[in-house]
């Protein structure tokens, strides 16, 4: 039996009605057209469908969308502003850690929640941050340097986008 | 000024905006008016009869628009086989009298939404004859032993001979001779997109097929076969994959039954795996049984190398002949072995299929073969390395089945990680517990062993605003290349990277390519690329010289414009040359490309060069193994690879990081359990997937002995630094604490075994 709920997702308010057993991931997906967030085992293993909820990292395929209800949910299509990619989407792009990006999303997100709580890691601290996101293609080394070279900025990562990184 | 504007530079690939904002869209992610959704039922006996299927009642559930079995398919086989080869083609999309493992497709079903076809799944009714199975293929070779199919008496799918010298011979001249049994795991490849496919059928009679896969043509092919259908009445297009390392190579069941769905229903149909179907009812690496014998002179030398290899194929051929096959090239790439005989049998069991996954064979012969030549080398009280250097193929060598040699970084390779890791010096002199190790890798540039044509097709055609339109079908399936073609592309037209908007991998639009197999992509597509961006070149500089007042072969392109070499204010700038030409010639400015090198399918002999050019390299580990545990623990990795000219480092070094994750994993943690041929592990977390945490300090050392046929000189790095990572290990295990293990993976029990057995605990 669906029930109408209200998210709040990237800063705007969406009525939908939804059965009460699915998922966040589902209702980003299927009912918002959101498809950034990527289903990659539907058991909380892989991290692809990471989000963040009132700035935390959930996995959104664990997540009922009636229990998201109230929270600040913020997927990777809410992260670049006014045509400029957040300074650590453009780090992972700069920093070639981008393979196949079915990852991405999700571990971007992870990385953000991860400096949103502290901002100063080290590299075995990004590396923690990041080990409930999967990822078959880089190895993570390219991943953790785009993610280091963030917080090299030392910048306020919610305001300044950047160029960053060494190649080109 | 560099030599080169866009080459040789490591640029962020041209997709990485797109896939870091979430736009980039998988084939999962697409919808279309009136999609349904399917599920697949299946087998949940290892061996069956299948006596009887009634699907009324999960017809009969609301919301379900088709359901299908055996019997409703065209009942044609598919396989990724030449018409000479049909022997091999045993795919069934669906099941129609035996069910072979536990995930044989058997039904399929389409409704309104996911749950509602998961619940038609449970109505469908199906009467099974249990069959005893078997799972061992030493026991399924016996006598007795339960037969998967008619045509394979004592299981045995496939059995290649090969011989070249002599190796009675060779033995005989032999000083020591070295005989050893290795034996390899299934292994999947964990690519975290799960397999998908979108089937459109129009009321025209023309089917469109989104599928996750790597290589849209072939799978064209295969998908007339199964539907039995005209080719051109099929379009494949290859969205964003979310990585494939293989595991994408073949079409499977479920391209097919969208396919088959959404012509009985009209409407299209999606089918996405779950990640326990990818684990369970896709493909695996084969599990190899290895058993080498080589023969070396006093001083080294490599006289003869006997090898016979047991594959456990699972319950179809896949692409177990070939692999099997590949073999013949992979077993004297590396070192210079004048006699050689090898023996490759495959064996059904009733396990789910084997199939292509980078290294295709080479991770099980170079586990065998790398650690084997570090036990002779201790036997003979010399370096590993300088036994390998020995013996190491070179540029210019022709291989006893005749592959070409034409580039080697093998020996540079070894001497660079030799200086760079200190590892002779290393050896048996770390502390208590760490040790190192190094194994070497031989790899095609693409490798000819069944795909016909093996060739890669490019359009360019420069626009009226001067922007590129890059036409290929070539699979970018996270590799980068779509960035590597757009490279070399903009190189050859003295423009922008941001100027070259790409086409790719859609069989309607782009122009054949053989897809991303073997090592293939940069190597075929890229010179295809090149060979178009130079025709394109060509003309545009006629249309130039004559404006300009120069001869073409003076001119040159760079920085947006055409110029006369030597004299650069002699210039036109790009656009003007492309609109002068399109104005006087009244013709678009096209620019075709083929590449179909000189390159051989294996003869019945298995002799035949099926490579443009072949890769080389090592890995250099270092471990530290606690004893108490048996946990080993990789603390760096040195990888040297020879790949040509680096078109961009950072995706060569992207690509050997991502390569050494999976073998790191094959090494020590990744492995399938079952029981009865039931998956007990099909989760991420239990096939045991290194996470970040996992992973070890990577060195990568690129060397680049250019290639005369790659283009600019490039040629494969995909796969290669993976193939010797796990005999890298058990070579570094050995110095640690002194066992050598010849059985994948290296878990703390067997690591804890191997030292019981060579007397305690230290």
């Amino acid at each position: 039996m669906k029930q109408p709920i209200e998210l709040k997702v990237n800063g705007e308010s969406y009525a939908v009605e939804v059965d009460a057993h699915r998922t966040l991931l589902e209702v980003l997906r299927e009912n918002l057209g959101l498809t950034g967030a990527k289903e990659g085992c539907d058991l909380g293993t892989c991290g692809a469908c990471t989000v963040l909820s009132d700035g935390k990292a959930v996995l959104s395929c664990l997540t009922l969308a009636v229990d998201s209800q109230g929270k600040e949910i913020t997927t990777v299509e809410g992260l670049a502003k006014d045509g400029k990619l957040h300074p650590l989407q453009q780090n992972f792009v700069d920093h070639g850690a981008i393979q196949c990006g079915f990852c991405t999303s999700g571990m971007v997100l992870s990385a953000k929640a991860m400096l949103g709580e502290s901002p100063k890691p080290t590299a075995e601290e990004v590396k923690r941050g990041i080990s409930g996101n999967l990822c078959r293609c880089t190895g993570y080394t390219k991943i953790v340097e785009a993610v280091m070279a963030t917080v090299n900025m030392g910048t306020d990562l919610e305001s300044v986008p950047t160029k960053g990184g060494q190649n080109g | 000024m560099d030599k080169y504007s866009v080459i040789g530079k490591s640029v962020p690939r041209v997709d990485a905006v797109v896939k870091v904002t979430g736009d980039a869209k998988y084939t999962a992610d697409l919808v279309l008016p009136g999609m349904l959704y399917g599920k697949i039922l299946r087998s949940p006996y290892p061996h069956a009869k299948i006596l009887n299927i009634d699907a009324s009642k999960a017809k009969k559930l609301p919301g379900v628009r088709a359901v299908i079995a055996g019997q409703d398919t065209p009942g044609k086989k598919f396989g990724r086989y030449q018409d000479d080869q049909l022997v091999f083609v045993d795919q069934l999309a669906l099941a129609i009298d035996k069910v072979r493992y536990i995930g044989d497709e058997v039904a399929a079903v389409a409704a309104i939404d996911e749950d509602t076809a998961q619940e038609a799944l449970d109505l469908i009714e199906v009467e099974y004859e249990e069959l005893p199975a078997v799972f061992d293929p030493e026991e399924a070779m016996k006598p007795g032993a339960p037969r998967l199919h008619d045509h394979a008496e004592n299981n045995v799918g496939l059995v290649l001979l090969r011989h070249f010298g002599d190796v009675e011979k060779g033995f005989a001249e032999s000083d020591r001779i070295f005989e050893d049994r290795f034996v390899t795991q299934g292994v999947t490849h964990l690519a975290l997109e799960p397999h998908a496919a979108l089937a459109n059928f129009d009321a025209a009679g023309k089917l469109t097929v989104w599928s996750s896969n790597q290589n849209p043509f072939p799978d064209r092919a295969q998908l007339a076969r199964a539907l039995d259908m005209p080719e051109g009445r099929i379009r494949v297009i290859k969205p964003h994959v979310g990585g494939g390392f293989g595991g994408k190579v073949e079409p499977l069941s479920h391209d097919v039954c969208a396919a088959l769905l959404a012509m009985k229903t009209g409407r299209p149909v999606m089918i996405v795996l779950t990640r326990e179907e990818v684990f369970t009812a896709t493909r695996q690496r084969h599990p190899m049984i290895v058993n080498l014998k080589t023969g070396v002179r006093m001083d080294g030398t490599v006289m003869a190398k006997e090898c016979k290899i047991i594959a456990d194929t699972g319950a179809y051929y896949g692409v177990g002949p070939n692999v099997l096959a590949t073999h013949g090239t992979i077993l004297t790439l590396l070192y210079r072995t004048p006699n050689v005989k090898y023996e490759g049998i495959l064996v059904f069991t009733n396990k789910q299929v084997c199939g292509a996954q980078r290294g295709y064979g080479n991770p099980q012969i170079r586990f065998a073969d790398e650690q084997q030549m570090d036990m002779i080398a201790e036997a003979l009280a010399m370096d590993p390395e300088e036994l390998r250097i020995r013996n190491a193929v070179q540029s210019g060598d022709i291989t006893p089945i005749r592959s070409r040699i034409v580039s080697c970084g093998y020996t540079e390779c070894l001497q660079k990680a030799m200086a760079k890791t200190g590892c002779v010096q290393k050896r048996g002199n770390l502390p208590a517990n760490q040790g190192i190790g190094i194994a070497g890798t031989g790899m095609s540039s693409g490798s000819k062993t069944y795909n016909k044509p093996f060739s890669s097709g490019a359009l360019v055609e420069l626009q009226e605003d001067g922007s590129v339109s890059l036409f290929s079908g070539g699979s970018d399936i996270g590799q980068g290349l779509n960035t590597i073609m757009a490279q070399i592309t903009a190189e050859l037209l003295g423009i922008g990277l941001e100027e070259i908007k790409i086409t790719v991998a859609d069989t309607e639009f782009t122009p054949w390519d053989q897809g991303t197999s073997s090592s293939r992509a940069t190597m075929f597509a890229g010179n295809a690329a090149k060979l178009a961006a130079a025709d394109a070149r060509r003309q545009l500089f006629e249309a130039a010289a004559e404006i300009l007042e120069a001869s073409p072969e003076d001119l040159d392109a760079r920085e947006r414009k055409i110029f006369v070499k030597g004299s650069p204010g002699k210039a036109i700038p790009f656009v003007d040359a492309v609109r002068a030409y399109r104005a006087k010639r009244k013709q678009p400015l096209l620019g075709r490309g083929y590449y179909d090198p000189d390159v051989e399918r294996p003869s019945p002999d298995g002799e035949g060069n099926i490579s443009p050019s072949y890769s080389f390299g090592c890995d250099v580990a270092e471990v530290q193994v606690d004893t108490e545990t048996g946990q080993v623990k990789v603390s760096k990795i040195t990888a040297a690879h020879d790949c040509g000219f680096a078109l961009n480092p950072m995706a060569v070094e992207g690509q050997i990081e991502g390569a050494l994750h999976m073998g790191i994993g094959y090494a020590l943690t990744e492995e399938f359990f079952r029981e009865e041929g039931l998956t007990l592990n099909p989760t991420f977390l239990n096939h045991r997937m290194l996470t970040a945490l996992d992973m070890p300090e990577i060195e990568s050392l690129i060397v680049e002995p250019v290639d005369p046929n790659g283009p600019f000189g490039a040629k494969e790095i995909g796969e290669g630094t993976l193939v010797p990572t796990a005999a890298a290990i058990a070579n570094a295990v050995y110095d640690a604490i002194g066992v050598r293990i010849k059985e994948l993976p290296l878990t703390p029990e067997r690591v804890l075994t191997a030292l019981e057995k060579k007397g305690g605990r230290e």
